[in-house]
């Protein structure tokens, strides 16, 4: 396998790895840095990846993993995570302002959810991975993961229902 | 899609039992137009998951990062232990050709040593065989 077959492989999920590590690190630079880091060690390990046989769940692990790791040697060193420098300017269609706040609101919601629940509903609601995927990626079982799911729909829906509630008066 | 199913759906989703094809049922119902009222903490949620996926890594993957780092630290680790290697064999050489040297002029110094004795044998010989005959 040369570079730009490998390049063409990892193509349709490079973005998936990267909003992943995202999801976990928080800041755009560390999360560019993370999948970097994962594709070049797919890359070193080329070899064996005709044996994997499903590449993009392994590349998902190899960044759950990566970033957990990352998140492990910062709490070491005592940082704290620089907090979202996350854009939502960027949202290309109107209702802007409504938009916004909307996305916004959810994405610090998730932002509080415990990190298994934050990659679990990342890699369902956002991803739309099936659940098989999702047990091989993350490593457990088809029920742990639907409650986690169920955990973390309803704790963000119950916070947006809080919200509301209280964005009316 | 009637509400009724809608909120059947909506139950099964919170349950986390929704296959994917339902889910994009909700998605779809929740980022359309007119969502029922009891229902709208959903819109957020289903509008942000959408908005989220547009988000896109824009940089190239870089699959040479540190390799011509390593090469050039390679290049210099030989290049390093061919100098050290060339500087010691010319040092070597250097007092090897010394020690030479001075074996060398040590001999020199004693064939001459031994030839002076000699001569000095022979002149006295010389000087003893004249005083002989002028006798």
């Amino acid at each position: 396998m040369n570079e730009s077959d490998f390049l063409k492989v990892i193509s349709p999920f490079k973005d998936k790895v990267f909003r992943l590590a995202k999801r976990l690190l928080v800041s755009i630079e560390e999360a560019e840095d993370a999948t970097q880091e994962v594709f070049f060690k797919l890359w070193k390990n080329k070899e064996k990846i005709s044996d994997y046989k499903n590449i993009e769940a392994f590349a998902m692990t190899m960044t759950k993993n990566f970033c957990y790791d990352r998140l492990k040697s910062k709490q070491a060193g005592n940082l704290t995570l620089v907090h979202t420098n996350y854009k939502g300017k960027e949202t290309p269609l109107e209702k802007s302002i409504e938009y916004k706040d909307a996305v916004n609101i959810v994405h610090s919601l998730i932002e509080q959810l415990p990190e298994m629940q934050k990659i679990i509903i990342q890699l369902r609601d956002v991803e739309q991975y099936e659940f098989e995927e999702i047990c091989d990626m993350v490593s457990m079982k088809p029920i742990a993961v639907r409650v986690a799911l169920s955990r973390a729909r309803k704790t963000v829906r119950n916070a947006l229902t809080k919200q509301q509630n209280y964005g009316v008066s | 899609m009637g509400l009724a199913n809608i909120e059947k759906l909506v139950i099964k989703y919170k349950n986390g039992t929704t296959s994917l094809e339902e889910e994009s049922i909700l998605r779809n119902y929740f980022t359309g137009e007119s969502v029922a009222a009891h229902l709208q903490e959903y819109v957020p949620m289903f509008t942000y998951f959408t908005f989220i996926k547009k988000e896109s890594f824009n940089k190239n993957v870089q699959l040479k990062i540190e390799k011509p780092r390593n090469k050039n630290r390679k290049f210099l680790t030989v290049a390093a232990s061919i100098v050290l290697l060339l500087t010691s064999v010319f040092f070597i050489k250097k007092e090897n050709d010394r020690y030479q040297a001075k074996k060398q002029f040590a001999q020199v110094t004693k064939g001459l040593k031994l030839l002076s004795i000699q001569l000095k044998k022979g002149e006295i010989a010389i000087a003893n065989v004249y005083s002989n005959q002028n006798n």
